[in-house]
């Protein structure tokens, strides 16, 4: 058996539950409930520019932040002994085996305007901050459920980077702040790239963060679609419009992201 | 209606843990439990129920969460339990959390049901596109306990579809320590009040939400007038301001732990969250309300019609009405179920106003038409996505300008470096 054909279940699960759907997408998008052709519902999208435009630039912030915050915590974890490693890597998962909805629910309480960090601030004599139903909610609630998603795919670049490159970069005359630029950024970029990818998809289209922290008076694309589909506007076709539109809007930005991987790699 | 708990089911054990699910009946809770946990079931005519026995069928029953009496709890009965003991039928129950995504089900076709329980105005949406059918109303002879008043509503005239399962009307939940108004002044209009800003929550769903909007502007809660329909809509917009949050199952956490002082609902759920704050009061403004009605129905894809409407018959047989109904706190339109409730109930304003109220100030529900259904769904997503920056479309344009440039820029260095 030669061995390609160990792919053939992944193959048949690509074409049955990504790519089949994906073409529904098109077809629902492009045609009408008869199934009559009709740019109509593309064309609506465009009203919702503003959602579109929200979504976009809460995702990127949200990104731009676990980026920052992961790249030091994935270097640091690189770095230890190997038995210590496991523990860490444990403990960037381990919220992770919590329900993604509980933990949520657990940033609502903590956040509320009776919460406990406005508790917490009453006590030392702060006046009480208005922290649910923001779009920094929001952006809080991405960074802390998808952070492990940018850790990870940075940890396991990193991890492969040899302790000798460092010792070789010093010796050619690198400091500290040249040694990261030069050599550590460079051969950890696609650990960035598939980073920024795994946060900021999931990101951009998520809809329970928003509804549970930003209040919902403000939508994401999220919150759109799933309107359309489950919510109080049915309208698949609509939806499924969105939904391409979307998946264009992130094709262009991943495609602009891949041209700062040195081995013009493609990370979709 | 819509006790649209999805959420709350998948975090069942925090909701569990604030016990938001204990029955409706607060003052006498405990001595009751023990009353009904030795109650035992009455059947009147129990030969109707055997003629399925032993021919291995099951009924799919698609209903709100939390909407049934489970046996979950100590002392309740679990209802599904006590049919497929009795009849042999095994039933399948899920859940729902909206009406529109029990329309989304049915419409996308792939799963059938054979009972479900829709709402007043998606019952009439659902009769005019075919997607119930008739009943047989031979096989459910338990009809009869249906109280008058609940018969031959707007959104099925005739009665034919649908058989009434519970009903309600929506009014304010409000912190009562807080909010120095007298109970009997409680209008729409504390809704809009500035005073409150940032303590209001309001409906996430724009059937209820312009439905407190026409209520404050006087208008018909059907009204299908384009202009009217704006004019609520431009009043939501007003509201959104003062507005915490737009929410529906979140109610229940958020105004029993005190994080906002003013919330409308249905009037079910209001009491289960009643129990669980002391400061919390509900009123039912006296200018006005809406009524709903969920009541259970067959799907026309359904494929055991006659089990189904023997499920149904047996959920209308008087102990289980009231098992049902002292379980989930909604109102009953059941006579027999009615009977058995305890004076302090049948007497509370809340659960069963005067019927000369709900005759003159209340409005069911009926489907709109498709344009102003249409046009209702756009101004609620205007309203809801409307931001108050305005510079959010040029800055990011921006934004992907420099991003843009900075590729390009460095494209072209690193294209200069390959040549040499």
């Amino acid at each position: 058996m030669k061995p390609k054909y160990f792919s053939a279940p992944y193959l048949v699960w690509m074409i049955v539950f990504i790519l089949v759907p994906l073409l529904m997408i098109a077809y629902f998008a492009f045609t009408t409930d008869g199934g009559a052709f009709t740019i109509k519902h593309v064309s609506d999208v465009g009203q919702y520019a503003n959602i579109f435009v929200r979504s976009i630039w809460l995702s990127l912030i949200a990104t731009a932040i676990c980026l920052v915050v992961a790249y030091p915590v994935a270097f640091i974890l690189s770095r230890m002994e190997k038995h210590k490693q496991g523990t860490m890597l444990m403990i960037v998962m381990l919220p992770m085996w919590m329900n993604f909805l509980l933990r949520t629910y657990a940033w609502m309480t903590l956040l509320g305007n009776n919460g406990l960090i406005n508790h917490l601030l009453g006590m030392i004599g702060f006046e009480p901050l208005k922290m649910i139903n923001t779009s920094g909610a929001v952006v809080l609630g991405m960074v802390y459920n998808y952070l492990p998603f940018m850790i990870l795919p940075l940890y396991s670049v990193m991890v492969k980077i040899d302790n000798s490159l460092f010792e070789a970069a010093s010796d050619l005359g690198c400091n500290s702040a040249s040694t990261l630029f030069r050599v550590v950024v460079p051969l950890s970029m696609p650990g960035i790239t598939s980073g920024i990818t795994m946060v900021f998809v999931p990101a951009i289209s998520t809809f329970i963060i928003s509804r549970m922290l930003g209040g919902g008076s403000n939508l994401l694309i999220g919150d759109l679609i799933e309107m359309q589909f489950l919510g109080n506007a049915y309208n698949p076709h609509l939806g499924a419009a969105i939904s391409l539109v979307l998946m264009v809007i992130i094709l262009v930005i991943m495609t602009v992201m891949n041209q700062f991987d040195p081995d013009d790699q493609v990370l979709m | 209606m819509k006790m649209n708990r999805k959420i709350f089911s998948l975090a069942a054990a925090l909701v569990m843990s604030l016990g938001i699910f204990s029955s409706c009946s607060t003052a006498s809770d405990d001595e009751e439990e023990e009353d009904s946990s030795a109650q035992t079931l009455t059947i009147e005519d129990k030969s109707y129920y055997t003629k399925f026995k032993g021919k291995g069928i099951s009924i799919n029953v698609y209903n709100w969460g939390e909407y049934i009496s489970t046996g979950a709890d100590e002392g309740t009965l679990d209802v599904n339990g006590e049919f497929e003991k009795l009849t042999g039928i095994k039933v399948n129950y899920t859940n729902y959390a909206t009406n529109e995504e029990l329309y989304a089900k049915l419409k996308g076709g792939g799963t059938t049901y054979d009972v479900i329980i829709p709402s007043d105005y998606m019952i009439s949406k659902m009769i005019k596109e075919e997607l119930i059918q008739p009943l047989n109303m031979d096989n459910i002879p338990n009809y009869k306990y249906i109280m008058d008043n609940y018969r031959n509503l707007a959104y099925d005239p005739e009665n034919a579809y649908s058989v009434p399962y519970t009903w309600g009307t929506v009014g304010i939940i409000y912190n009562a320590e807080q909010i120095d108004v007298p109970k009997e002044e409680i209008d729409w209009d504390i809704l809009w009040d500035e005073k409150y800003k940032d303590q209001i929550l309001m409906f996430d769903n724009p059937r209820d939400a312009f439905a407190v909007s026409e209520l404050l502007l006087g208008y018909s809660l059907n009204t299908e007038n384009p202009s009217e329909l704006k004019a609520a809509a431009e009043k939501l917009k007003e509201q959104k301001d003062v507005v915490q949050a737009y929410v529906m199952d979140e109610v229940f956490d958020k105004m029993a732990a005190g994080e906002a002082l003013l919330a409308p609902y249905y009037a079910g759920d209001a009491l289960t969250i009643l129990e669980d704050n002391e400061d919390l009061d509900f009123v039912v403004p006296k200018s006005g309300t809406n009524l709903f009605v969920d009541a259970m129905c067959i799907p026309s894809s359904a494929k055991q019609k006659e089990a189904a409407e023997m499920y149904i018959n047996f959920m209308c047989e008087p102990d289980i009405a009231f098992a049902n109904i002292d379980y989930i706190c909604y109102s009953t339109p059941h006579s027999g179920a009615y009977e058995m409730l305890d004076d302090e109930v049948k007497e509370s304003h809340v659960s069963y106003p005067d019927s000369q109220f709900i005759a003159d100030k209340t409005t069911v529900f009926v489907n709109l038409s498709d344009e102003a259904n249409d046009l209702m769904k756009d101004l609620w997503t205007e309203m809801k996505s409307e931001t108050a920056n305005k510079w959010f479309v040029p800055i990011f344009l921006v934004v992907c300008l420099l991003i843009i440039a900075a590729v390009l820029i460095r494209r072209y260095i690193k294209h200069r470096k390959d040549i040499f």
